[in-house]
């Protein structure tokens, strides 16, 4: 509009910044476009059916991530089965029931710290304190509850998001019908806050899957296929630890490449879902 | 709305009235125990978060001081050599290469990232359009979703053979490597971060400056950016935690080799140095107990910047 009256210096500036703004959005982009690019051209011509569903075998000199599959689930299933009553409960504490206010002030303040903490902390502790202190074997027992030291925060906080969200009109309703409290929450409050809880619990199984350092020496290196109990107190190394260990120890790049696809078919999965329900929880 | 409340409202009783419950003095001496009760479970579920957090500070400091005392505060901290197996000339426990490794390689990758993922949110928060924006922002939570040893994946597979092809080097795992790959993981946050401290810019400041002459960028960067300083500030200080706790995705570009840093040295970070040491390491050897101290000065570390980080957020509200 005015770019004719600048000085040439002034334009210069202008031009170059909107350029290297330009630039940089452009390059993020080709960031995650070369990185989902090269991983399932890589990946993708590894992935058959024996790999999917076989195990690694010295003698048979086979290499298969069925195990890692399984193993993956099953912390997803130790850990989300823990945390979610947790989490959930820990919101409705705050949002609900708290009158303390130094007390909420103390928790959001550790929950706020938890999400700071690295994973491989969580990693360090967990194994000092579920494998060594409470002689847990290293398992998916003792890193699925490592996990829920560390995906708590996620869960406890989108929780919250989404119950402040419901209405005080509900609330008040319900109790002004004579509803006690805890029928009032688990009738109205829950009910209407449901979206939110499903997109943290969708949040946290993300941060599981794609959680590794604080797994290594909780859950373990194990590529042995083992049933979900077994599991429990044997070493089982998730996708992620598999990935490591093929490409680190084992120099196995291309079946490294092949979880790493899966992982990112996953990741790419779990946050569009994600986006798409937080979307639909807007327009709520 | 209100429709909808009274309708909720009135399933809520008939639930009430539907159950079985007659509304005697006992039942109701019940109920009120009941709801106690669950009062008190709540109140636990909201304790546990603090547990945790008393759980992790107690147990580091616990597990990590009986090796600094024994290898000493100065030497363990400012000792130049790490060689915890070295049986001919005796064990030495320094981990200053560590420490200098971490600092610098997060300085590394905040040099880069910074400036990348400011430009970013300046495009998303001002100059894109929504739609455009929003396809990008799906980008930028995609790439934060990425595990992080996939990013070092392909940081070995890639990074290192170019920098080894790029620089000469006999080998291309190094300092430098580990330093992009950060930038690229701390990208995501910085950019989120940002991007919603120039969203919280009033509208006024800019439309004041345009009038008086200012052109777009120049309002942009002279006027929105100085008005999110503290938010951006919030936004390089979360970057620095992010950088300084990562572990899977520069153990495999950094060559492992616990060096002090050099930009094309092999190196190991504080994180790196754990889980590499936990490996060799025998339970309850002064070389495990000391891996631990190296996780509590990490851990004094990442708590240093929590603190950093509050004090930007409280600004940010005040300000």
């Amino acid at each position: 509009m005015n770019g004719q009256t600048l000085s040439l210096r002034r334009r210069v500036y202008n031009r170059g910044m909107r350029a290297l703004v330009w630039l940089s959005a452009g390059l993020t982009c080709a960031l995650l476009v070369f990185l989902i690019g090269y991983i399932f051209c890589r990946g993708i011509p590894g992935l058959t059916w024996e790999l999917l569903s076989g195990q690694t075998s010295y003698i048979k000199n086979t290499i298969g991530i069925l195990p890692n599959i399984l193993n993956t689930l099953y912390i997803i299933l130790v850990a989300m089965v823990i945390v979610l009553p947790l989490g959930v409960g820990a919101a409705i504490y705050l949002t609900e029931y708290a009158e303390n206010r130094r007390l909420v002030s103390l928790i959001e303040f550790a929950a706020e710290t938890l999400t700071g903490i690295p994973s491989i902390i969580f990693g360090l502790v967990g194994m000092l304190f579920f494998v060594q202190k409470m002689n847990l074997q290293a398992g998916v027992l003792a890193g699925g509850l490592t996990l829920v030291v560390m995906i708590l925060p996620t869960i406890l906080r989108t929780t919250q998001e989404s119950l402040k969200t419901v209405p005080q009109s509900y609330r008040e309703g319900a109790l002004g019908l004579g509803a006690g409290k805890w029928r009032m929450v688990r009738t109205v409050v829950l009910p209407n806050a449901i979206d939110g809880i499903v997109t943290g619990c969708i949040l946290a199984v993300g941060r599981i899957v794609g959680e590794s350092a604080a797994l290594l020496y909780t859950a373990g290196f194990g590529l042995v296929l083992n049933d979900f109990f077994t599991a429990l107190h044997s070493s089982s190394a998730t996708l992620t630890v598999a990935l490591y260990v093929y490409a680190n120890e084992r120099g196995e790049t291309a079946v490294a490449f092949s979880i790493a696809t899966i992982l990112m078919l996953l990741t790419l999965l779990i946050n569009l879902s994600a986006v798409f329900l937080g979307r639909k929880l807007k327009k709520n | 709305m209100d429709s909808d409340a009274i309708l909720t409202a009135v399933n809520a009783v008939e639930s009430i009235t539907n159950s079985p419950h007659t509304p005697e003095r006992s039942s109701y001496r019940a109920r009120k125990t009941v709801e106690q009760i669950i009062h008190l479970i709540f109140l636990l579920c909201g304790i546990v978060a603090v547990a945790f957090v008393l759980l992790i500070s107690i147990y580091l400091i616990l597990s990590g001081l009986p090796a600094i005392r024994q290898i000493g505060l100065v030497q363990f901290l400012l000792g130049k050599v790490w060689d915890p197996t070295n049986t001919t000339t005796g064990a030495q426990y320094g981990i200053l290469p560590f420490i200098l490794t971490s600092v610098y390689g997060t300085a590394g990758a905040i040099v880069i990232g910074v400036p990348v993922g400011l430009l970013t949110a300046v495009f998303l928060a001002k100059v894109a359009p929504p739609k455009l924006a929003a396809v990008i922002r799906t980008a930028v939570q995609l790439l934060a979703g990425i595990p992080s040893v996939v990013y070092g994946l392909v940081g070995m597979i890639v990074l290192v053979p170019a920098i080894r092809n790029l620089f000469r080097l006999s080998s291309g795992a190094c300092l430098l490597a580990a330093m992009l790959v950060l930038a690229i993981m701390i990208l995501p946050s910085i950019i989120n971060v940002s991007e919603t401290a120039l969203r919280a810019v009033p509208k006024e400041y800019e439309e004041a400056s345009l009038a008086l002459g200012a052109a777009e960028m120049e309002t942009y960067f002279r006027v929105s950016v100085h008005a999110a300083r503290s938010g951006i500030a919030a936004a390089v200080v979360l970057g620095v935690g992010r950088a300084i706790g990562e572990a899977m995705a520069i153990i495999l570009v950094a060559g492992n080799v616990s060096n002090m840093p050099g930009l094309f040295t092999p190196v190991r970070f504080l994180t790196t140095g754990i889980i590499s040491g936990m490996a060799y390491a025998s339970v309850g050897s002064l070389y495990q107990q000391a891996l631990y101290s190296i996780g509590l000065v990490l851990f004094l570390f990442i708590m240093l910047i929590n603190v950093f980080l509050n004090v930007c957020v409280k600004n940010r509200k005040e300000g």
